[in-house]
């Protein structure tokens, strides 16, 4: 097998890939990424707030129906295999896109199956804050708005730092699943050569470079973490 | 002023309702500095938060200066809460702020522009003592610093009435002090009513002019620091006085008189107080009950003496042990 990963031919035959296509599968995978990522935030930011700030005790307790739905939808859109809602969400991708097919389509399920889950890193994150400072808040006169964007947040930082890194790397592994319905990138590259193809050799490159970028993200979302957070003695 | 009024308050927990506050009333007067002392789950620190309704009385009313604050939209509420503010036990600064911006946020949340809101907080860390912090987050501060800073940003809005929770529990003895003495000079030079929840009542007895017993949610005396202190009628009040248990009747000769000795920090220069006084003044005094602890070289506790020979023995004694640096001496007159 590894005769014919390395011949000459199959070597030659990758590396062509290699500058034809990959350069462009690079820059797919990432912005495909980066905006399902924004957009997730974007939805699970303000949901994971309000599963925290809307419980009982919390700061602006919601009705107890309310909280319960939205916990239900979001352990629903969850538990959802990423493959099958991929194509259950294909007339809200239509609506929105106008088409199902192609890199920018499959932005639209990797919101869907994102969001919920920030939601879940965002309320964990903001779990962690040290009540007695909210108390804190509320005892200056604060609002309820004035400590979730002044006090929670902020004071959650590396936290949702932290989460947000996480998130990124998982929603980078399922647009890599999204070749599979046309969508760009290197999943696309792994699955068009190495899977239909039996291009072995391509398939461990997408993979290699997709392992590459989990790296670069991680690192560089942990980094950033660690810088921000103020709780770490002897920095200036 | 600040009334307390038949406050009760009740929480509905899983082992059924909890009585925490039963039919509290207290007046503290504009300008005091009024402790409020008890052991652990005396409900204290749920009196203090029915102050600035950060817990709801179940029953009962808090007026300020005559107005009844549980009586308040959740909005006017908030703005009573930046005339009286409050400071904590764990500090409970924001971590991911600098000192200045911590003293800020309380003017930020009242709306008030950025460039006023700095000129005044760096005023205040001039106030509290740390000028050169304003750029140091809370987590390079130690404890006490960290509580100044607290001090600092609950002065900002100009508040009335400071409540304190437990603000000295968490800082060492030195600590504790240097924390009262900014308390006792920002009450004399503001003019802010300042109300201490603390268990310890070393604390009580540094600052406070009067203070009120609280004992499993309720007031089982109040009265000026120095009467209840050197004569506690109730169970809760000489448990505080005597932490180490007194006995109920005190061994001792007859005609003898008590005095208690309080020492707040006096230097343990080696010399034998008693030995000296009755080498000095001719007084053989008689120790009833000692309990002291030495931190740093200096003396804390109190000590209960027999001075026999009458009032005009006592008073020379007074006088002799006063003289000392951080001792206070008060007669023990009979318990009611």
């Amino acid at each position: 097998m590894l005769n014919s990963w390395f011949s000459s031919d199959t070597v030659q035959e990758a590396l062509q890939i290699l500058q034809t296509e990959v350069p462009l599968a690079i820059w797919e995978t990432v912005y495909v990424t980066v905006l399902a990522t924004a957009f997730a935030i974007l939805l699970g930011l303000p949901l994971g707030v309000l599963l925290v700030t809307g419980e009982k005790g919390g700061i602006r307790p919601l009705p107890k129906a309310v909280m319960h739905v939205l916990n239900v939808v979001i352990n629903l859109l969850r538990s959802v295999p990423f493959l099958i809602l991929m194509i259950l969400v294909f007339p809200l991708t239509r609506l929105i896109v106008g088409t199902t097919v192609g890199t920018v389509a499959s932005i639209v399920p990797l919101v869907i199956a994102a969001f919920p889950f920030v939601a879940r890193l965002v309320e964990s994150s903001l779990r962690e804050m040290n009540p007695n400072v909210i108390e804190a808040a509320q005892s200056m006169g604060a609002s309820p708005f004035q400590i979730i964007t002044r006090v929670m947040i902020p004071e959650s930082i590396p936290s949702l730092l932290s989460s947000a890194t996480i998130a990124i790397t998982t929603i980078l592994g399922y647009s890599a699943m999204s070749g599979i319905i046309g969508g760009g990138g290197l999943g696309k590259i792994a699955i068009n050569y190495g899977y239909y193809r039996y291009k072995d050799l391509v398939m461990i490159i997408a993979v290699v470079l997709l392992i590459i970028l989990v790296q670069i993200f991680q690192a560089a979302g942990t980094r950033l973490a660690v810088k921000l957070d103020k709780r770490l003695k002897n920095k200036t | 002023m600040i009334e307390i009024q038949h406050l009760s308050k009740t929480f509905q927990t899983a082992d059924g309702t909890v009585e925490a506050l039963t039919d509290v009333s207290l007046s503290i007067q504009s300008g005091d500095i009024y402790g409020i002392i008890g052991m652990s789950g005396a409900g204290k620190s749920t009196l203090v938060r029915c102050i600035n309704m950060l817990e709801r009385p179940t029953e009962g009313a808090v007026l300020i200066d005559g107005q009844d604050i549980g009586s308040l939209s959740e909005k006017a509420l908030r703005q009573v809460r930046r005339s009286v503010t409050m400071i904590f036990q764990g500090f409970n600064l924001l971590m991911q702020r600098t000192c200045l911006k911590n003293i800020c946020f309380p003017l930020e949340l009242a709306g008030i522009p950025k460039a006023k809101a700095l000129a005044r907080a760096k005023e205040l860390l001039e106030i509290v003592g740390l000028p050169n912090k304003a750029n140091a987050y809370p987590a390079q501060l130690s404890g006490g610093q960290q509580q100044r800073i607290a001090i600092a940003r609950a002065l900002a809005t100009d508040p009335k009435v400071l409540l304190c929770d437990e603000a000295t529990s968490a800082l060492d003895p030195n600590t504790t002090h240097s924390i009262l003495q900014l308390i006792r000079e920002i009450n004399r030079k503001l003019g802010i009513t300042v109300i201490i929840i603390t268990h310890q009542m070393s604390v009580v007895e540094e600052v406070c002019s009067r203070v009120a017993i609280l004992d499993d949610g309720r007031v089982v005396e109040e009265g000026p620091v120095g009467t209840v202190f050197s004569s506690p009628r109730s169970d809760a009040a000489r448990r505080l006085v005597f932490p180490e248990g007194e006995q109920s009747e005190l061994p001792g000769t007859p005609g003898e008189r008590r005095i208690r000795v309080v020492f707040n920090g006096a230097l343990a220069t080696g010399t034998p107080l008693i030995a000296q006084m009755a080498i000095e003044k001719n007084i053989a005094a008689n120790i009833l009950f000692a309990s002291t602890r030495s931190i740093e070289e200096k003396v804390y506790g109190s000590m209960l003496l027999g001075i026999p020979g009458g009032v005009e023995k006592v008073q020379e004694a007074t006088a002799y042990l006063q003289s000392m640096k951080d001792i206070l001496v008060q007669e023990v007159t009979e318990r009611a």
